[in-house]
């Protein structure tokens, strides 16, 4: 099987290989690279019968399923949660979760706000803030890079750039965790997160309102917010989904980021080699970004639903069946990559499925690459070398890959 | 280098090359092409009201709209009229061109998008018919009214009533030997507050419609304006030099090969992701030189600026193209 229609309907003729292994396990969560491949070797389709959910692991199914949206659809949902037949906790994405028609209007007017022709506009500014940054952890001493870098900088320029209120910007962090935890079964991930999900929910939606989003930046230039709704103004999409645009900027524009820069400054903490050969050249810090996201896949997966009985290699994923994709797994898959558990820049890791992949591939990825690339500009400056001081910890969540503390010192 | 191992099986080579696998006449002067990636690979994704480039031998270059169905990702579909006075294109599509031919093409994309609306008025004139199949058919889908005013020359020359005459009374149909002109008022006075009108025809029609709509709601009204482009540097189909000015790199890139495949090999890694034109990642400042756009991405006013490119899949009309790489 090369591509996605080869996808058949026609009857199995092996037994569909099976695994038992609950991939939101704490034990998978702190590490799943073994059980990545052993998923991977066991075949193109594996069933996971602790949820009665397919799998896919290897690179080329998930990269022509994702692609594929006529068979593998997002309107019923794209966490464990079947649409078709349960209520979800919140009203589904216009963006993650629909199909075309549906998905046309929101992605078609978001897509040129989150350009990189538009992201121009804010490409000094944001280098400017990074330098800012940079000055004020230099002489720290030890640091946290998630909580004194990774969640730092994304919170101070995306949601300026949104045209979020300065108060109150950390309840974006527990938002998109529980977010993405929801996207999992009801574990004590989820549980976690419930006892204050209600208040932020509420706190996140007063903040899509029109008159809750400044209208420019300091600049002048027009805020995200301000264009979503200017783009209902003309009629290209309602009034109504205006606000559930802007969400998705908060669901899935501040953690996935905060994520991918952890993820960032970990590999080069880990690779100390590749740091000189940044140092060496600078120019190479949007592939290091690409390359960080390939190995640690910040977002390790989606469920997509079969729109029919879908034949994957022997298997058949049957219709209405949930299909987890492992963007983890497939971005180290070796029959992809060569030496995949490897933090390489001279690797191009394009093609990379860290953001997905087809029409919904991630639409803030511009702005994820751009604030990665102001950051570590500004670090590969100062800095002589990222270094490791203490063990780090794991932060686990349902979607996400994810540390929980970076212990690190930085030498000028 | 290590990277990736297995291809794309995006083609990304020379932007898209499609293989006609059928060809029919629908109506008095219409044939429709249907066009296949030739290794039978999927095709860039579309949305109703897109169109594609397609290059015609002589680097002619002609847009026209898929009125196919986006649900077949195999296939694109487009209808062509046969201008006996245009400016050459149709008449080679008509009469030159052959089942298993190959034709280069660019895009899709749109700037004709359909937006969310309360009901919908769709008016074509004769060929502009095509942009707005697929937009009834979504319409339908999405479950919202609509109506469509249909004028010919002849019902003999109004391509796919047949299929239209499915949807019963929500269409109708004028041909002009019979009818007269589309009576464009009463079709606009027949509307309720919340309706979007999409209309796609000759330049008076256009013009008609806009004046009507003059006074609705901002964005009520939407056409669709093919401008030919007298103005366009000719397609080339030979190899061109790229410099990349801040690596001091100069490749040749032959036929065939991407200007990203041609940069990658010289050894300057440019970030890319779906190879098709469609996500942006490769997009890169162009500092001179005209480039030749293909991708599905940049609008009108972006093409005409002239100051980016998308490198997968867009090319150089001029002999070099310095680029901020």
């Amino acid at each position: 099987m090369s591509k996605a229609h080869d996808m058949s309907t026609e009857a199995p003729t092996a037994p569909q290989p099976s695994m038992n292994d609950d991939p939101f396990s704490h034990d998978i969560l702190e590490n799943p690279d073994d059980f990545h491949r052993r998923l991977r070797d066991a075949g193109p389709l594996v069933y996971l019968s602790r949820h009665d959910v397919y799998a896919m692991g290897r690179y080329e199914q998930v990269h022509a399923a994702l692609r594929d949206w006529q068979s593998f659809e997002s309107a019923a949902g794209v966490g464990l949660s079947n649409f078709r037949y349960e209520k979800p906790w919140r009203p589904p994405s216009l963006l993650l979760e629909t199909n075309p028609p549906h998905h046309d209007a929101a992605r078609a007017v978001l897509s040129p706000i989150l350009s990189m022709r538009a992201l121009r506009g804010l490409r000094d500014g944001w280098f400017a803030d990074a330098e800012h940054l940079v000055d004020e952890i230099a002489d720290r001493g030890p640091l946290d890079a998630v909580t004194d870098i990774a969640q730092v900088f994304p919170l101070r320029v995306f949601p300026d750039a949104v045209g979020i209120s300065e108060d109150c910007r950390e309840n974006l962090l527990a938002y998109g965790d529980h977010v993405f935890n929801a996207f999992g079964p009801s574990n004590d991930l989820v549980a976690k997160g419930m006892s204050r999900i209600a208040a932020i929910s509420s706190w996140v939606n007063s903040q899509c309102a029109r008159d809750s989003l400044a209208t420019t930046l300091p600049d002048g230039h027009p805020t995200f917010g301000a264009q979503i709704w200017a783009a209902a103004d003309r009629g290209d999409i309602t009034y109504q989904q205006a606000p559930m645009i802007v969400r998705s900027l908060l669901s899935a524009g501040v953690d996935t980021t905060v994520h991918s820069i952890a993820a960032l400054l970990y590999v080069f903490a880990a690779n100390h080699d590749q740091w000189d050969r940044l140092r060496a050249n600078p120019s190479l810090a949007r592939v290091a970004f690409d390359e960080a996201v390939r190995l640690e896949s910040p977002v390790q997966t989606f469920f997509r639903t079969a729109t029919r009985s879908i034949r994957v290699g022997d298997a058949t994923v049957p219709d209405g069946k949930k299909i987890l994709m492992f963007l983890g797994s497939a971005n180290r898959d070796p029959r992809a990559w060569t030496q995949p558990d490897r933090f390489d820049l001279t690797r191009d890791p394009s093609g990379h499925v860290g953001f997905g992949m087809g029409i919904h591939q991630c639409i803030g990825q511009h702005v994820a690459r751009l604030e990665a690339e102001a950051l570590v500009t500004a670090m590969v400056k100062r800095f002589r070398r990222i270094e490791l001081i203490d063990t780090p910890r794991r932060h686990h969540n349902n979607t996400l890959r994810a540390w929980e503390s970076l212990p690190i010192a930085l030498t000028t | 280098m290590i990277g990736r191992d297995t291809e794309f099986d995006a083609c990304a080579a020379d932007a898209l090359t499609l293989e006609v696998s059928a060809k029919a006449i629908i109506a008095d002067g219409v044939c429709q092409l249907t066009l296949r990636e030739p290794g039978g690979h999927r095709l860039p994704d579309w949305t109703p009201g897109s169109h594609i480039d397609v290059i015609l031998p002589g680097d002619r270059v002609r847009q026209y709209s898929l009125c196919g169905d986006r649900w077949d990702p195999l296939i694109y579909q487009i209808a062509v009229l046969r201008e006996a006075d245009g400016r050459g294109g149709s008449l080679y599509i008509h009469d030159e061109l052959h089942v298993g031919d190959r034709l280069r093409t660019g895009g899709p994309r749109t700037n004709f998008a359909l937006v969310p609306a309360e009901r919908y008025l769709f008016i074509a004139g004769g060929i502009g018919i095509t942009p707005l199949l697929p937009m009834i058919h979504q319409t339908q889908v999405l479950g919202v009214e609509w109506s469509l005013l249909y004028g010919g020359r002849s019902a003999r020359s109004m391509a796919f009533l047949p299929q239209l005459s499915y949807y019963g009374d929500r269409v109708t149909t004028w041909p002009q030997d019979e009818k007269g002109l589309l009576e464009l008022p009463t079709a606009f006075a027949a509307q309720p507050a919340g309706t979007k009108v999409y209309c796609c025809g000759p330049a008076p029609l256009l013009a008609a419609v806009e004046e009507i709509g003059a006074d609705w709601p901002k964005g009520s009204i939407r056409i669709e304006r093919f401008i030919p482009k007298t103005a366009h540097a000719p397609v080339r189909d030979d190899p061109f030099e790229v410099h990349l000015q801040r690596s001091n790199v100069t490749v040749t890139v032959p036929p065939g090969t991407s200007v990203l495949d041609a940069v990658t090999t010289a050894g300057v890694t440019v970030l890319s992701s779906c190879r098709q034109g469609i996500c942006g990642t490769c997009e890169i400042p162009v500092i001179s030189g005209t480039p030749d756009h293909r991708d599905s991405l940049l609008n009108d006013d972006e093409r005409a600026r002239g100051d980016c490119m998308l490198v997968c899949v867009s090319r150089a009309c001029s002999n070099r193209l310095v680029l901020d790489l």
